[in-house]
C-alpha cells in the first residue's frame, strides 16, 4: 500500500468504526438507559408504566414487612411527600434498613406497586445516593429531615 | 511532632519537584549542562522526602496517633497492625500521598534506569514528570492534608471501613495507582519527544518497556479489585460496569492500544503521531478517572468523598495537563511524519485495526460513564447506564478485535504473507471451532447465541498465540522474552474470553430461604443449611453458617458464609462462602433473618470463573516478561 492509500484506508476505517459505534451506542442508549424517579414523580404519573426505571427515596420506618420465612418482602419508599409501595423477592443488601436511602430497579405495575428486581443500598452507613439526597432535599427546602448522620457522601 | 515533620517533608518535596521540573525542562532548552545534571539529584531528593512523609503517616497509624484527624477517621486500636498500615490508603488523603509516592518512585526508576537515554532527553522526561508531581503535591497540601491535627485528640479511632479490611483490597490501590501513574511515564516520554521534535525507533524502544510494565500493573490492579468485589461484596460477579470500574478500565483500553501502536512505531517507524496521542490520552484518562472517583460527581458503589473543591482542583489540573499536552501535540506532531508503506494483510494493518477497535470500545465505555453526568448537567433528568447498555456496545468492537488478533498473530511485518500461513490460520480456526463445539455440547444446557462464538474465538486466539513460539522451537531458533511474553499475554486473553463466555452462559444463581436442616435447589445442586453459629473476630462478631452442597446425592462442597458485625462502625458485612475448584466455584452468601427460623441465602454456581482473574494475572506476567527483554536495554545505536 502506498502511504496515500494507507492514509485514506485509515481515515475511512476510523470514520466507519466511529460512526457505526456512535449509531449503535445511541440505539443501545435509547433502549437501555434507566431514568430515576422519586415517589412524587411516580405519584404524578411521570414514570413510565412499561419500562424499567430506578425508584429512589427513603425506606419509610415501620413499613418493611415480610412473609415470615419467605423471600417475599414489601416496603414503602417515600420522599416525605408521597409514598410508593415496593414488592421484592430476594436478598437485600447489608445496608438496607428502615429510614435509610435506597434505590430500587424495576417496573411499576398497573396496581401502583413497584415490582423491584434489584435493590441497591450503599457501602457506608452514612452514605446516601446523591440523587435520593437531592430529591428529598428539594422537598424540604434544603434541610435533611431525618437521620442527622446522613450526608451526601461518606465520611472522608 | 512526627506528623508535623511528615507535613514539612511534603512541603520540601514540593520544592524539590519544582526544581526537578524547572531544571529538567529549562536545562536542555538553554543548553546548560549543570542544570541537566542537577535534575537527577532533585528526583532523588523528592523521593527521599516523599518517602519520609509517607513513613510519618504509616508511623502515626501504627502508633494509633488519634490526634491526627485522618488516623482517627480510619483506624482503631482494635484494628490488626497489617490493616492499620493498609488504612494509610484507606481513604482520600492517604491515597493521594501514596499516589505521590508511587509517582516519585516511578520517576526515580526512570532517573536510575535511563543511562542509555541522552542526558537532554532524560532531563526532559524527568522535568515533565516533575510538573505532574507538582500538581499532585499541591493538591495534597492544599486540599487533602493527611497530617491535619484533631484537637482534642480522639480517644479512639472510627476504624477502617470494614469492606476494606481484606488482603486483596489492601493491595488493590497500590497496584492500581502504580498502573495509573506508570502511564505518566509514557506521557512524559511523549511530551519530551514532542519538545525535542525527534521520535525514532530508539525512542519507541525506550518507551515500550515502561508502558508495558505500567499496563501490566494496571491489569493486576483491576483484576484484584474485581476479585475482591466477587468474594467480598457478596454479589458474586466479576464486573459490574460501575463508573469507578470504568474509570480504571478506560485507561487500560487505551494503554493496551498504546503498547500495540508502540510496537509498530518501534519496528516500522509508523503511527508516530498516533502513538503520541495515545500516550497523552492514556494518562489523561487516568487523571479523569481520579477526578471522577475523587470529586464525588459519580453515583457509584465506590463513591469516595464528595468535595467540590477537590473536584475543581483536579479538573483544573486535568485541563492544564491535557490542554498543555494537546497544544504541544498540535504544534509539534506534524514534524513527526512517518513515511512507509505496508500491505493490507501486514501486521501493521492488524495492529491498526486493534487500535481502532480498542478506541471504539473505550469510547463506548466513556460515553456510558459520562452520559449520566452530562444528562444531569444539562437538566435532562437523572439516568443510569447499566449492563444492558455496556454488554452489547462493548462486545461489538471486541468480538472482531479477537478475530483480528487471532489472524494478526500469524502475519508478518510489512508484508502479511498470510497466503503462506494459511495452514496455521485455518488449522487453529478449525481446532478452535471444534473445541467450542465440544464445550457447548459437553455442558448440559444454557448455551446462548454467543456461547459458541466466545468459546471459538477464545480457543482460536489461545492456539494462535502458541504457533509462533512452537514454530521457533521446532526450527531451533531463539525464543526471546519479548516473543514469549507476547504469546503468553495473547494466550491468556484467549483463556480470559473462554472463561467469561462460560461464566456468562452457564452461571446458576438463585436466592433461597433456608431454615436449619432445610435444603433448596439450584439447578442440579442442592444447598442444605446445616448450622448457624456465633463467632468472634478481632474487631467484629459474626454469624457463621455451614452449608453442605450436594449434587446427585453426593457431597461436592461445604461452605462457610459469614455475616459480620463490625463493632466500631456498627456495620454489617457479608463474607461469602466460596468453594473454589478448577472447573467451577460454588458460592453462598448469607442474606438476612427472614423470620420463622429461616435465612435468605444467595446461592450461585459459576463455571471457570477463577480463570478470569488467573488469565488477567498471566496476561500481566506476559507483559512483564516481554518488558524484560534485553533488546530494550541495549544502547540506542543498535537499531534493528
Amino acid at each position: 500500500m502506498t502511504p496515500r492509500r494507507r492514509r485514506i484506508a485509515l481515515v475511512v476505517g476510523i470514520l466507519a468504526g466511529v460512526s457505526l459505534a456512535a449509531l449503535l451506542a445511541a440505539r443501545a442508549f435509547q433502549d437501555n438507559v434507566m431514568f430515576f424517579f422519586d415517589p412524587s414523580q411516580v405519584a404524578a404519573g411521570s414514570a413510565p408504566l412499561d419500562k424499567r426505571f430506578r425508584l429512589g427515596g427513603m425506606v419509610r420506618p415501620g413499613t418493611v414487612a415480610r412473609t415470615a420465612g419467605s423471600l417475599e418482602m414489601r416496603f414503602v419508599v417515600t420522599d416525605f411527600q408521597r409514598d410508593v409501595p415496593v414488592r421484592y423477592s430476594g436478598v437485600v443488601p447489608d445496608l438496607f434498613r428502615e429510614n435509610q436511602g435506597v434505590v430500587a430497579h424495576g417496573k411499576l405495575g398497573s396496581d401502583g406497586i413497584f415490582v423491584a428486581d434489584e435493590i441497591l443500598a450503599k457501602h457506608d452507613e452514612n452514605y446516601m445516593p446523591p440523587e435520593v439526597a437531592r430529591a428529598i432535599k428539594e422537598k424540604h427546602g434544603g434541610v435533611m429531615p431525618v437521620n442527622p448522620d446522613i450526608r451526601n457522601g461518606p465520611r472522608t | 511532632m512526627i506528623p508535623e515533620l511528615g507535613h514539612f517533608m511534603l512541603v520540601l518535596a514540593l520544592a524539590a519537584a519544582v526544581a526537578q521540573a524547572f531544571f529538567g525542562i529549562a536545562g536542555p532548552a538553554l543548553g546548560r549542562q549543570a542544570w541537566i545534571d542537577v535534575t537527577r539529584s532533585a528526583v532523588i531528593a523528592q523521593f527521599v522526602l516523599v518517602s519520609l512523609s509517607l513513613a510519618a503517616l504509616v508511623y502515626a497509624f501504627v502508633q494509633n496517633d488519634f490526634s491526627v484527624e485522618y488516623v482517627a477517621a480510619n483506624s482503631n486500636t482494635a484494628l490488626p497492625v497489617g490493616y492499620r498500615i493498609a488504612a494509610v490508603w484507606g481513604a482520600h488523603e492517604g491515597s493521594l500521598l501514596l499516589w505521590a509516592w508511587i509517582m516519585v518512585a516511578w520517576t526515580l526508576a526512570v532517573a536510575l534506569l535511563s543511562r542509555n537515554l541522552t542526558p537532554e532527553f532524560a532531563a526532559r522526561v524527568l522535568g515533565v514528570l516533575g510538573l505532574i508531581a507538582i500538581g499532585f503535591l499541591l493538591f495534597t497540601l492544599a486540599t487533602s492534608n493527611p497530617f491535619a491535627r484533631l484537637d482534642p485528640a480522639a480517644p479512639d479511632g472510627r476504624d477502617l471501613n470494614p469492606l476494606l479490611q481484606d488482603p486483596a483490597l489492601a493491595m488493590h490501590p497500590p497496584l492500581l495507582y502504580a498502573g495509573y501513574v506508570g502511564l505518566s511515564v509514557a506521557f512524559a516520554f511523549a511530551c519530551a519527544a514532542m519538545i525535542e521534535g525527534r521520535l525514532d525507533a530508539a525512542w519507541a524502544r525506550w518507551a515500550r518497556p515502561w508502558t508495558t510494565v505500567a499496563w501490566a500493573l494496571l491489569t493486576v490492579g483491576i483484576a484484584l479489585g474485581s476479585w475482591w468485589a466477587y468474594y467480598e461484596l457478596g454479589w458474586g460477579g466479576y464486573w459490574f460496569w460501575d463508573p469507578v470500574e470504568n474509570a480504571s478500565f478506560m485507561p487500560w483500553l487505551v494503554a493496551t492500544a498504546l503498547i500495540h501502536s508502540l510496537a509498530v512505531t518501534e519496528k516500522r517507524g509508523l503511527f508516530k503521531s498516533w502513538t503520541l496521542l495515545l500516550a497523552i490520552l492514556g494518562f489523561s484518562l487516568s487523571l479523569l478517572g481520579t477526578f471522577l472517583v475523587r470529586s464525588g460527581v459519580l453515583v457509584s458503589v465506590h463513591s469516595f468523598a464528595a468535595d467540590p473543591t477537590r473536584g475543581l482542583f483536579i479538573l483544573a489540573f486535568l485541563v492544564i495537563i491535557i490542554g498543555g499536552a494537546l497544544a504541544l501535540y498540535a504544534w509539534r506532531a506534524p514534524l513527526l511524519r512517518s513515511e512507509a508503506g505496508f500491505e493490507l494483510t501486514a501486521r501493521e494493518s492488524f495492529l491498526l485495526f486493534n487500535n481502532i477497535l480498542l478506541m471504539v470500545a473505550a469510547a463506548a465505555v466513556f460515553a456510558g460513564t459520562m452520559a449520566p453526568l452530562i444528562s444531569d448537567a444539562l437538566g435532562l433528568g437523572t439516568l443510569s447506564v447499566g449492563r444492558q447498555y455496556y454488554d452489547p456496545v462493548f462486545l461489538l468492537p471486541t468480538l472482531p478485535l479477537l478475530a483480528f488478533a487471532a489472524v494478526g498473530l500469524h502475519s508478518g511485518w510489512k508484508k502479511g504473507r498470510l497466503g503462506q500461513r494459511k495452514r496455521e490460520i485455518l488449522g487453529t480456526l478449525v481446532l478452535g471451532v471444534l473445541i467450542a463445539l465440544a464445550l457447548v455440547f459437553g455442558a448440559s444446557e444454557g448455551a446462548k447465541v454467543l456461547t459458541p462464538v466466545g468459546f471459538a474465538l477464545g480457543a482460536w486466539l489461545l492456539l494462535s498465540a502458541f504457533v509462533d513460539p512452537i514454530d521457533r522451537w521446532r526450527r531451533k531458533l531463539a525464543l526471546p522474552p519479548a516473543i514469549l511474553g507476547m504469546a503468553l499475554a495473547h494466550a491468556s486473553l484467549g483463556v480470559f474470553v473462554i472463561s467469561i463466555t462460560a461464566v456468562e452462559s452457564y452461571t446458576l444463581e438463585r436466592d433461597l430461604a433456608l431454615g436449619i436442616g432445610e435444603s433448596g435447589k439450584l439447578g442440579d445442586y442442592e444447598y442444605r443449611l446445616v448450622s448457624l453459629e456465633g463467632k468472634e473476630g478481632p474487631n467484629y462478631d459474626a454469624l457463621r453458617g455451614e452449608i453442605i452442597v450436594t449434587k446427585g446425592g453426593r457431597q461436592v462442597a461445604v461452605l462457610h458464609p459469614e455475616k459480620r458485625n463490625y463493632w466500631i462502625q456498627r456495620q454489617q458485612m457479608t463474607e461469602a462462602g466460596i468453594d473454589m475448584q478448577w472447573t467451577r466455584d460454588i458460592f453462598a452468601a448469607l442474606g438476612e433473618d427472614l423470620g420463622a427460623g429461616r435465612w435468605s441465602v444467595r446461592a450461585q454456581v459459576r463455571p471457570l470463573i477463577n480463570y478470569v482473574w488467573l488469565a488477567a494475572l498471566l496476561m500481566a506476567i506476559g507483559g512483564i516478561i516481554a518488558a524484560c527483554d534485553r533488546r530494550y536495554r541495549k544502547g540506542d545505536e543498535e537499531v534493528p
